[in-house]
C-alpha cells in the first residue's frame, strides 16, 4: 500500500502542475495487437501533431498479451508509459502498485466518470470495484454478442421450414432456448451447395477463451460469482442448480451444433468462421462487429446483431469485455502519459474514435441521438452494454481464471464429469486461491 | 605509425604476463584459468537452482513483491505431490515421452538402416527425410493444426480415404482419446530425422572387415544384423534416446501450438502445466517446488542412464 500511496502522491502533484508537458516526449503505448489498436494509431497521430509528442506503439497478440504485459509490469519495465489493459489486471495493477492512481488528475482536468457508461467505470476503472478509486480511463468498450446471417434467415424457403418446424419466425432469439432451436436447424444444413453449422462459440483452451464464453451464457442462467451479502461465499452461487443448468446448456451447444474441428477456438477463429460461411449464429466480442460490415463474403447488409438472449427465467446478462487506459507508474515521462489520457477522454476525440471503429464509452457520443443509427450494430452494443457482468477482477485473477478454464474445457470440450461436478471443482479451486490471498 | 605501436605492444606485455604467470604455481595457474568458467557456472546455473529451492520453501509469487514473504516449509512439496491434477500431467508426459522414443527409435533405425545401404539417390532421400527437423516448431505445430482440421485437413482426408470414413467425423486435436496421439504423430513427423543421422552414424562406424568376416564364416544377414549391426549401433541408439528423452520430458512450444495442453487436459504436459502454475497463476513458491521435483527425476533418470550408457560403450 506503501507504494500506491507515493504513487498518488506522484499523481496528485502531476495533475496541480499540469498543463501540457513542455518537453517533447517519446511516449510508448501498450495494447493488444487487433484492429482497435490500428484505429487507435491513426487516432493518436492527431495527439502527436497537437502535442509535440510521438507516440510509439506496443501490441501483442492476444493470446500472449497478458502473458507479456503482466510480465512487463510485473518486473517494474518501463516499456509502456501508458497501459491499455485488460479489465481483469485492475485489481492487480492497483494493489501492486503497476497504475498510477487518477483519482486526483480527473478532478484537476475536470474529467468526470459520471460521464461514462457506468459498466465501464466499474469494469475498467475502479478499484476496490463500487467505490470511487481510478486506476484508469474507460478506453475500449467491449461485451459478448452474437451475430447471425441475416441473408439465410431472410430466405423465404428457410422461412417457411423453421416455422412448420418450430411454431415461429425465424428471427434474431430472445432466448437460449431460441439460439439452439436456430442452430440445431442450420447445423449440417446445405445453403449454396455448401455445408453449414449452426454456431461458433468460445472453447480456447489456452488463455481465457472458453471461460468467456460460457460465463457468458451462466450469467443469465443464475450463476453469480458470490454472496452478495457475504464476499467470497461461493459455494450455491457458483455451483447452483442455474449455474448447472448454464454449464450443460453450453456444453449441449457445443456438441450439437458447432463445426468440426471446434475445440480450442476463440476470437479469431469465430470471425473466420463467420466470413467463411460456415457458420449461421457467432458469439463473438463486439469489437469484431465493424470488421463484418466491411467484408466482401459478409459485409452489406448479410450479417445481423443480437444482444446475448435470456436465461430461462428471463435474465439477461453478457461477458463484459473491453479494457481501461491507465498510466504505468514506472514510467519517467507520466506527464506526457497524463496529457494523453486528457487528450483522448474529449468528446470530440471520443467521437471520432467511434467513427474509426473504437467503442467508446463516453455517454456523449453512445446517447447522442444519432447513435443507434450510426452503425448497424451500434443499438445492439447500447443494448449489450445495459446488461454486462465481468469475471473476477481481483489480483488473483490470473490464477481463477486457469482454474476456471481448466474446469470448463475438462466438462464442455472433453466430457470429463458432470456440470455439476465442474463447478463443484471451480468452487473448492476458487476458496483455496482465495484461503491463500488470505480473504478467506 | 599506429602499425609500429600496435605491433609493438604485445611484445612489450608477452614477457611480464609470462613473468606473472610464471610465478604461479601449476593449481593457482589451473584456477586462474578454470575460475571464470566455475564463476559463469554458478552464476547461471548453481546460483539459480539454490534461488528455486529458497522459493520452493516460500509462499512468494511474483506479481505481488510488495506481500509479506511467508515460509510455508515442504507444504508447496506436499501439495504437489498430491495434487490429481499434476499426476495427471505426469501421466500425458509418459505417455508422449515413451511413444514418441519408440516411435522415433524403431522408424529413425530402420530409415537409417535403409540410407545406409548404398543406392541411387542416397543423399536426396536423406536430405528430404531431414527436412522436418530444420523447422522451427512452432511453425510444425501451427501447420499440423492445419493438417488436423476435420473439414480441410489432409491428414483427415487421408485417414477418411484409407478407411472409408467421413473425415468431419473424427477430430484428431479435439479428442480426448486422439489428441495424446496427435502430438505423438507430430513429435515423431518432425524428430525421428534427428534419430536417424545419430542412428546413421552409428551404422558408418561400424567397419566393413567385421560383416566381411561374418560373412566368411557363413553368418547369415539376420545373424549379422543382431550380432553386429545392433550392439555396435547400440551406444548410438541409446544417446538419441538420451538427447530426445531429455527434449521431450521439456516438451511445450509443439504442444502449445498443437493442442494448448487440452482437450481438457489430456494433453499438459508438465512443461505446460509447470508453465502455467509460473507465469500464468503466478504461484512462484509452489512452481519453483515443482521446478525441482522435475529437475530431481529428471537429473536422476539421466544419471541413471549415463552409467548405463557408459557401460554399453564398454563392452
Amino acid at each position: 500500500m506503501k507504494s500506491i500511496g507515493m504513487v498518488s502522491v506522484a499523481a496528485a502533484a502531476l495533475a496541480a502542475g499540469f498543463s501540457g508537458s513542455a518537453k517533447a516526449e517519446d511516449l510508448t503505448l501498450c495494447w493488444a495487437a487487433w484492429d482497435p489498436a490500428n484505429a487507435l494509431v491513426e487516432l493518436s497521430k492527431e495527439f502527436e501533431a497537437k502535442s509535440g509528442h510521438t507516440m510509439k506503439f506496443e501490441f501483442v497478440p492476444w493470446p500472449n498479451f497478458a502473458d507479456r504485459m503482466l510480465n512487463e509490469l510485473n518486473s517494474g519495465g518501463q516499456l509502456c508509459d501508458l497501459m491499455i489493459g485488460d479489465s481483469q489486471w485492475i485489481g492487480g495493477s492497483a494493489e501492486n502498485g503497476h497504475y498510477v492512481k487518477l483519482n486526483d488528475f480527473f478532478d484537476a482536468e475536470g474529467i468526470k466518470m459520471d460521464d461514462f457508461i457506468d459498466a465501464t467505470v466499474v469494469g475498467y476503472s475502479e478499484w476496490p470495484k463500487n467505490t470511487p478509486n481510478y486506476w484508469a480511463l474507460p478506453a475500449f468498450g467491449d461485451v459478448v454478442g452474437w451475430t447471425y446471417r441475416k441473408d439465410w434467415f431472410e430466405r423465404p424457403e428457410l422461412q417457411a421450414e423453421f416455422k412448420e418446424k418450430y411454431g415461429r419466425d425465424l428471427a434474431a432469439p430472445k432466448t437460449f432456448a431460441e439460439l439452439k432451436d436456430i442452430a440445431e436447424f442450420f447445423q449440417n444444413r446445405e445453403i449454396d451447395g455448401k455445408t453449414v453449422y449452426g454456431a461458433s462459440i468460445y472453447t480456447e483452451r489456452g488463455s481465457e477463451g472458453i471461460t468467456m464464453g460460457a460465463m457468458d451464457v451462466l450469467y443469465s442462467f443464475g450463476f453469480k460469482y458470490e454472496n452478495p451479502d457475504k464476499p467470497y461465499d461461493m459455494d450455491g452461487y457458483v455451483n447452483s442448480p442455474g449455474a448447472v443448468a448454464g454449464l450443460e446448456y453450453y456444453k449441449a451447444l457445443y456438441d450439437c451444433c458447432t463445426p468440426p474441428g471446434s475445440s480450442n477456438g476463440y476470437m479469431s477463429e469465430g470471425i473466420d468462421a463467420f466470413k467463411s460461411g460456415q457458420v449461421a449464429l457467432q458469439m463473438n466480442f463486439a469489437f469484431t462487429w465493424p470488421g463484418f460490415e466491411s467484408d466482401a463474403n459478409v459485409g452489406g447488409g448479410k450479417t445481423g446483431y443480437f444482444a446475448n438472449p435470456a436465461g430461462p427465467d428471463g435474465d439477461q446478462f453478457a461477458q463484459l469485455g473491453g479494457q481501461g487506459i491507465s498510466v504505468v507508474s514506472y514510467s519517467s515521462k507520466q506527464d506526457a502519459a497524463l496529457e494523453y489520457i486528457k487528450w483522448f477522454a474529449q468528446p470530440e476525440v471520443q467521437a471520432k474514435w467511434w467513427e474509426m471503429g473504437g467503442f467508446s464509452c463516453l455517454k456523449a457520443v453512445t446517447l447522442d441521438p444519432s447513435f443507434p443509427a450510426s452503425q448497424p450494430y451500434a443499438q445492439t452494443f447500447l443494448d449489450s452494454m445495459a446488461i454486462v457482468k465481468d469475471f473476477w477482477a481481483e489480483p488473483s485473477y490470473a490464477t481463477l481464471l486457469q482454474d476456471t478454464q481448466r474446469r470448463f474445457h475438462d466438462y464442455v470440450v472433453a466430457g470429463n464429469g458432470t456440470a455439476q461436478e465442474a463447478l463443484d471443482g471451480l468452487v473448492s479451486d476458487w476458496t483455496e486461491t482465495f484461503e491463500d490471498d488470505g480473504k478467506l | 605509425m599506429s602499425d609500429e605501436t600496435s605491433s609493438r605492444t604485445p611484445a612489450v606485455a608477452r614477457p611480464g604476463l609470462a613473468r606473472r604467470m610464471g610465478s604461479l604455481s601449476d593449481r593457482a595457474l589451473a584456477w586462474v584459468f578454470i575460475g571464470p568458467t566455475i564463476f559463469l557456472l554458478l552464476a547461471i546455473n548453481i546460483f539459480p537452482l539454490i534461488w528455486t529451492i529458497r522459493l520452493s520453501l516460500t509462499n512468494y509469487r511474483a506479481n505481488r513483491t510488495n506481500a509479506d514473504l511467508q515460509w510455508v516449509g515442504l507444504r508447496n512439496y506436499e501439495r504437489i505431490l498430491t495434487d490429481s491434477d499434476i499426476w495427471n500431467s505426469m501421466q500425458a508426459t509418459a505417455h508422449f515421452l515413451i511413444w514418441t522414443l519408440v516411435l522415433q527409435v524403431l522408424i529413425g533405425f530402420a530409415l537409417a538402416y535403409l540410407i545406409n545401404k548404398k543406392f541411387k539417390g542416397n543423399d536426396l532421400w536423406t536430405t528430404i527425410i531431414v527436412l522436418p527437423m530444420m523447422l522451427s516448431p512452432a511453425v510444425v505445430g501451427n501447420f499440423w493444426t492445419f493438417l488436423y482440421q476435420p473439414q480441410i485437413g489432409l491428414f483427415n482426408y487421408v485417414i477418411a480415404f484409407l478407411s472409408g470414413t467421413d473425415p468431419s467425423s473424427f477430430s484428431m486435436i479435439g479428442d480426448v482419446n486422439l489428441a495424446p496421439w496427435a502430438i505423438v504423430i507430430v513429435d515423431t513427423w518432425m524428430w525421428t530425422p534427428f534419430v536417424m543421422l545419430i542412428c546413421l552414424a552409428g551404422l558408418r562406424s561400424i567397419p566393413d572387415s567385421i560383416y566381411e568376416a561374418a560373412e566368411c564364416d557363413r553368418a547369415s544377414s539376420w545373424r549379422q544384423f543382431w550380432t553386429i549391426t545392433i550392439p555396435m549401433a547400440l551406444p548410438f541408439l541409446m544417446l538419441a534416446i538420451l538427447f530426445r528423452g531429455i527434449e521431450n520430458f521439456k516438451m511445450f512450444d509443439l504442444v502449445v501450438q498443437l493442442t494448448g495442453g487440452g482437450p481438457g487436459n489430456v494433453t499438459e504436459l508438465t512443461s505446460i502445466n509447470l508453465k502455467r502454475e509460473a507465469f500464468e497463476k503466478w504461484r512462484t513458491g509452489f512452481a519453483s517446488a515443482y521446478a525441482v521435483i522435475l529437475f530431481v527425476t529428471v537429473f536422476g533418470l539421466a544419471s541413471i542412464y549415463v552409467k548405463a550408457l557408459n557401460k554399453v560403450k564398454q563392452r
